[in-house]
């Protein structure tokens, strides 16, 4: 099926293309509506404002939609709420039922795609011709990333066992496994180990040889024993000559280890395998933490908490001491790897959730490399891409099984953003690169995070119909990097020892509020430091030039300079206001609607209707006119593509309609 | 001196120091009249030099013939002294707490403190109102009066009449003024009192109108009544409304500030308890009511035009707190260091803010609290909050706002001693003591609280007060909890960037005018 038939398959599930007079509600303040027509489309939903002044627009990719709902209809009209897997949500109120009802049928089944050929990834073109979208694949080179690290070498090979996958098909093709286990070694350890994934490498540490090597659960069981299987950890263990134990760390908490047994798997045997130190990391599964997370989300979208039910929420949610206990294992593993010198295998279940985090916030802690923005992608497509990490289960990319859905990779980044929290100075990146790759993780707007595995990618050619965020990331790197970052620092300082007291990790407010821009500081550090940043470097290019001139005394060419003099001047102040003056100069929701003549920038608040003389002047009417809403107060904030904090350019909720990054729905 | 009665063993060798992500050192402990100092007697190692003022309790335990006293100061920091003998480590504790519990104000550190550095500017004559309005201060005990007041009150009213009932003051902005006073005297018979009426009515030209921002709820507020004081009957006061909202009493801050402390210095590293002692303590609730009703009032004055009086009980504490905040909200000015100190001045010390009761103890007391309580540490903290939110719109940085604290708590200063003007002018501290301000203000003084990312903003700052935008002050809480060398690197870094621009930017124009200049030299006719 073509990508123009889909395209097709896909109209036929809008019942309603077009609704006039729908309402966009503000979620800081329900009375904040804007008026404006929804259109769906085969890739996104679109609300475009009837604004007198500027036609606002909001696009959202339907991938990214999680989930709509109805709620009850009012007076004003029939409420639709929206919920994005970037945790945006949105709530049109429609006037008519029978639009309410086909916009949401069409919705549903819309953000809810049964095919892969149906995701926009498939449909996205941008105007890039044949050669360069498959050179944007060659963007990052895993090879690359293996000779960096030292490898091959005397200890260490790639093995062509999986070339076919045959051997274990969640895996990538290429595998390195110390160059004394023999072929029928590697194959009696696969079949030793759940899904056939046998224990290989992660990590090479080449200051001490030691490794991060990673697999699944021994399919032990009560007793059982495999003879390869001992051999290849035995061989792991000699592949690091300063050495003479290696750890066994299984992620999982003891007690789910052990149930796994009488399912004919489980964990190794310390009294079978020679040398090994066996430990146990309780990281909950996939369940716990998509529970943890949704109940986390719960309380981030509370509008206008109290404290106390901001922090019992937050604590009931257990969701950063999830993240504490990913993170103490991954500090583990470096700690081990760094100062001890010791090899490490880690293992959970299948080897592809908590695996695949602890291996990756380990490297982060080890190398500084992974503190650079390429080290972050090349890390994220070896550890999670090429090793298996099943994104579309874990993405909800197709409408599936809603129990294989599971946030592992969320908490791998935010770990990343809690270390940055640490070490403000230590990354290159910053957390909009964060954010940034969270989005399209789940935007389907790319290719790289698509299927479960390698091979399933390579059946699908992913590779010829789609195209690969890592260069796109790369050309607005400027968006992305920490003003603060010390690379020279970053060099010497090899492994970071972050802290764990439970008061060092907190709540990631830019990722889980990212929309609710009244919830942000209104000045931002970073923008600001960026700023100064980049006039500094153009202060620099001014300087040698200037110099230049005044040494050859070119009249000639100190007329050109005398023009660009202009340029300079009008940025000289540039870093100066990166105040967001239209939210800064605006009051937040302090009280109740009682004041009289605003009733946009007031919501009453329950518990504040405490005594009648609450209601000032009554006299005055107290308006509850949705539509009374002053372009002060926010309305216009919708378009927010025009703030340069809100508008990375990666992004895709917020989109501006020129924007080469569209689909054939624009046709 | 008493002080030489008080302390029974002036020395002890031998004693090992331990303190948070410092090495432990070893050396002699010498108590003085005023200060604990250990020292190593080696070149290069840091002495330590406590105020006896800044300890808030000790602890005993022996091991052996081994003491170990734990030194819990009002700053917050713990720290550990190993003092070898029994009979040297009881002396030397039970010295510490007579010596940390003086009763006598002019037995304080300041009376006794000599500035080693030259006094240029005298923080004593800083900040003290005019000399026309001298004769007020007598007569109204809490409320000295400055110019700001009477600018605000009108002229018909008689000045004796407001000393009697309630007592005003008042910021402007434009045409709307922000006034404080205390509660009202109605009791539960609903007095009167004609001249609280017209003043508070006269302050509002016809046709505008004001609000009276009660900072206790009406339950409370009701309450006071029985005990003599109460609220504005709205029919007396027609141009004006009240709203209530609830701040809480001092007395119940001083149960958060310890229940915070104690979540923050907890070791069991269990993140639930982390969270529900957090939100046990209340702080952080606290702040957002505080910040909540001072963007209230700002609000009034600055979208409504309209003119706010706030007050709670006595108006010297929650009155404080939202008035001094609605002021860095509306006003650029209180946002540079001169202008956050005329702030700490005019709508604290002058107002009336009983700093020696509410600062008498700290986190760590253990004993019944009688008045203290963090009314001023909350509300740094509220500032602190807003600077967080508006990086660049402060002058100074959070190291300035963490040194009121400690000042407030235990400082050589003689600037937060005392309960009200009254009081200050009776222990004549501006003659035998040096004001804090005469030594932040010096330029090497000012750096450290300079604010790199500072450019003035005339905007009013509406801070958001979500839970999810309001943060735990980590410089005061968990400041001896934690390694700040990140963070340090980081801020370094952040000046390296800023004045390196600067720099270039000089350099830049410099060239750019030798060039300009060189050109119109060579070519004289070219028009510019």
């Amino acid at each position: 099926m073509s990508c123009t038939e889909v395209w097709w398959s896909e109209m036929e599930h809008i019942r309603m293309p077009k609704v006039e007079n729908v309402r966009l509600v503000d979620r800081s303040s329900s009375r904040r509506t804007q008026v404006g027509t929804l259109y769906l489309t085969a890739t996104h939903t679109i609300f475009v404002g009837k604004g007198s002044e500027d036609r606002s627009e909001l696009w959202v990719l339907h991938s990214l939609v999680c989930d709509v709902l109805k709620h009850k209809a009012s007076q004003n009209g029939y409420p639709l709420i929206i919920h994005c897997k970037n945790f945006q949500v949105i709530q049109f109120i429609i006037p008519q039922e029978s639009d309410w009802h086909n916009v949401y049928i069409s919705l549903s089944r819309l953000s809810r795609p049964e095919k892969y050929e149906e995701l926009y990834c498939f449909s996205f073109n941008p105007n890039v011709d044949k050669a360069e979208r498959e050179h944007s694949w060659d963007f990052l080179d895993l090879k690359a990333e293996y000779s960096r690290m030292g490898l091959p070498n005397k200890l260490w090979h790639v093995t062509a066992i999986n070339r076919e996958y045959r051997v274990c098909d969640t895996y990538p093709a290429d595998l390195f496994v110390p160059k004394s286990v023999t072929l029928p070694v590697i194959i009696g350890s696969s079949k030793f180990r759940s899904r056939g994934r046998f224990p290989t490498l992660s990590y090479y540490c080449k200051e001490n040889h030691a490794t991060i090597c990673r697999s699944s659960q021994p399919l032990s069981g009560f007793s059982a024993r495999c003879l390869e299987d001992e051999q290849m950890l035995q061989a792991i263990m000699k592949s690091n000559p300063g050495s003479r134990f290696m750890y066994v760390v299984d992620t999982r908490p003891k007690l789910n280890a052990m149930a796994n047994r009488a399912a004919g798997k489980g964990y190794e045997n310390e009294d079978n395998y020679c040398n090994i130190k066996f430990q146990f990391i309780g990281i909950e599964n996939i369940h716990v933490m998509r529970n943890s997370q949704q109940k986390l989300i719960e309380v981030s979208a509370l509008r206008s908490p109290s404290m106390g039910e901001f922090l019992m929420g937050l604590e009931n949610s257990d969701w950063l001491r999830h993240i504490k206990s990913i993170m103490e294992a991954g500090i583990f593993i470096s700690k081990a790897v760094a100062e001890e010198g010791v090899s490490v295998l880690v293992h959970c279940s299948d080897g592809w959730d908590r695996t695949a985090q602890v291996c990756s916030v380990a490297s982060v802690l080890l190398d500084p490399y992974y503190r650079t923005l390429k080290g972050l992608m090349v890390l994220i497509e070896k550890d999670w891409v090429s090793f298996g990490h099943k994104f579309s289960h874990r993405c909800g990319h197709l409408d599936g099984e809603a129990k294989e859905v599971s946030p592992v990779i969320d908490q791998f980044l935010e770990c990343v953003w809690q270390l940055m929290e640490q070490f403000p100075c230590y990354f290159e990146y910053n957390e909009k690169f964060l954010i940034s790759i969270h989005n399209h993780v789940y935007s389907c707007h790319y290719g790289n995070f698509i299927c479960n595995s390698q091979k399933e990618r390579k059946d699908l050619c992913i590779k010829e119909k789609t195209h690969s965020i890592w260069p796109h990331l790369w050309e607005n790197k400027l968006d992305f990097m920490n003003p603060l970052f010390k690379p020279d620092q970053s060099q010497n300082q090899g492994l970071l020892r972050p802290r764990t007291a439970p008061y060092c990790f907190k709540y990631w407010r830019r990722l889980y509020n990212r929309f609710d821009r009244e919830l942000h500081p209104r000045q931002s550090e970073l923008d600001c430091l960026m700023t100064v940043k980049e006039e500094t470097q153009q202060l620099e290019e001014a300087l040698a030039l200037y110099e230049q001139k005044l040494a050859v005394l070119d009249k000639e060419r100190a007329k050109t300079l005398y023009m660009q003099k202009g340029v300079l001047e009008s940025k000289q102040a540039l870093w100066s206001s990166p105040l967001d003056t239209s939210l800064a100069n605006t009051p937040q929701d302090y009280i109740g609607g009682f004041i009289g003549g605003a009733p946009n920038v007031f919501t009453l608040q329950q518990g504040e209707r405490e005594s009648a003389e609450l209601c000032l002047f009554g006299d005055k009417p107290k308006s509850s006119d949705a539509d009374n809403s002053d372009q002060e107060s926010g309305v216009a904030d919708f378009s927010s593509h025009s703030s340069g904090e809100e508008s990375l350019p990666s992004e895709d909720s917020v989109k501006d309609p020129d924007s080469d990054e569209t689909g054939p729905n624009r046709a | 001196m008493e002080f030489a009665e008080l302390i029974k063993t002036p020395r002890v060798d031998g004693v090992v120091l331990h303190r948070p992500f410092m090495p432990t050192v070893e050396g002699t402990l010498c108590l003085t009249g005023h200060h604990l100092i250990l020292s190593s007697r080696q070149d290069n190692t840091e002495e330590l030099w406590l105020l006896h003022a800044n300890i808030d309790s000790i602890e005993k335990r022996f091991v052996g013939s081994l003491g170990t006293i734990i030194v819990k100061c009002k700053d917050l920091r713990v720290i550990q002294l190993d003092i070898p003998g029994m009979e040297e480590c009881l002396n030397i504790a039970s010295s510490i707490e007579a010596l940390s519990t003086l009763d006598s104000v002019s037995l304080m550190y300041p009376f006794f403190y000599r500035p080693l550095f030259e006094v240029i500017e005298d923080g004593w004559q800083l900040f003290v109102p005019e000399e026309a309005f001298k004769d007020l201060e007598s007569m109204v005990l809490f409320y000295p009066w400055n110019e700001t007041t009477l600018f605000g009150l009108p002229k018909e009213d008689e000045e004796d009449n407001i000393a009697l009932w309630s007592a005003e003051s008042a910021f402007t902005v434009d045409e709307a003024v922000m006034m404080r006073a205390a509660q009202p005297l109605t009791g539960t018979n609903g007095r009167r009192c004609k001249e609280d009426e017209k003043l508070i009515n006269a302050t509002l030209c016809a046709g505008k109108r004001g609000y009276i921002i009660d900072t206790r709820t009406i339950a409370v507020a009701q309450q006071a009544k029985t005990r003599g004081g109460g609220f504005e009957q709205e029919a007396n006061y027609p141009q004006w409304r009240r709203i209530h909202k609830a701040i809480e009493r001092s007395n119940v801050l001083q149960d958060s500030l310890i229940k915070l402390v104690e979540a923050c210095n907890d070791q069991s590293h269990s993140m639930d308890r982390w969270l529900s002692k957090l939100e046990a303590s209340n702080w952080q609730s606290k702040v957002k009511e505080i910040l909540t009703t001072a963007c209230l009032a700002a609000q009034c004055i600055d979208r409504e035009g309209a003119s706010v009086l706030v007050h709670g009980t006595e108006g010297t504490d929650s009155t404080l707190q939202v008035t001094s905040l609605a002021q860095i909200i509306l006003d650029p000015a209180c946002r540079t260091i001169r202008g956050f100190e005329v702030l700490i001045e005019r709508e604290w010390l002058q107002a009336g803010h009983p700093f020696q009761q509410r600062c008498a103890q700290s986190a760590y007391s253990n004993g019944k609290p009688r008045s203290e309580a963090p009314v001023f540490l909350l509300f740094l903290d509220c500032v602190w909050q807003i600077l967080r939110q508006f990086p660049c719109s402060f002058q100074f940085n959070e190291n300035l706002l963490i040194m009121f604290f400690e000042h407030a708590y235990a400082s050589q200063f003689g600037t937060f001693l005392g309960n009200c003007v009254a009081e200050r002018v009776k222990l004549q501290l501006s003659q035998k003591t040096v004001s804090l301000w005469s030594w932040v203000n010096r330029p090497q003084e000012l750096e450290r609280f300079l604010n790199p990312l500072y450019e003035p903003n005339n905007l009013v700052i509406w801070p958001s007060v979500a839970p999810q935008s309001l943060l735990l002050w980590e410089g005061v809480f968990l400041r001896w909890n934690r390694s700040t060398k990140c963070l340090d690197e980081a801020c370094q870094e952040m000046v390296h960037i800023i004045e390196y621009n600067k720099e270039l930017q000089n350099k830049v124009n410099s060239l750019r005018r030798q060039l300009a200049q060189l050109e119109t030299e060579d070519s004289p006719l070219q028009t510019p």
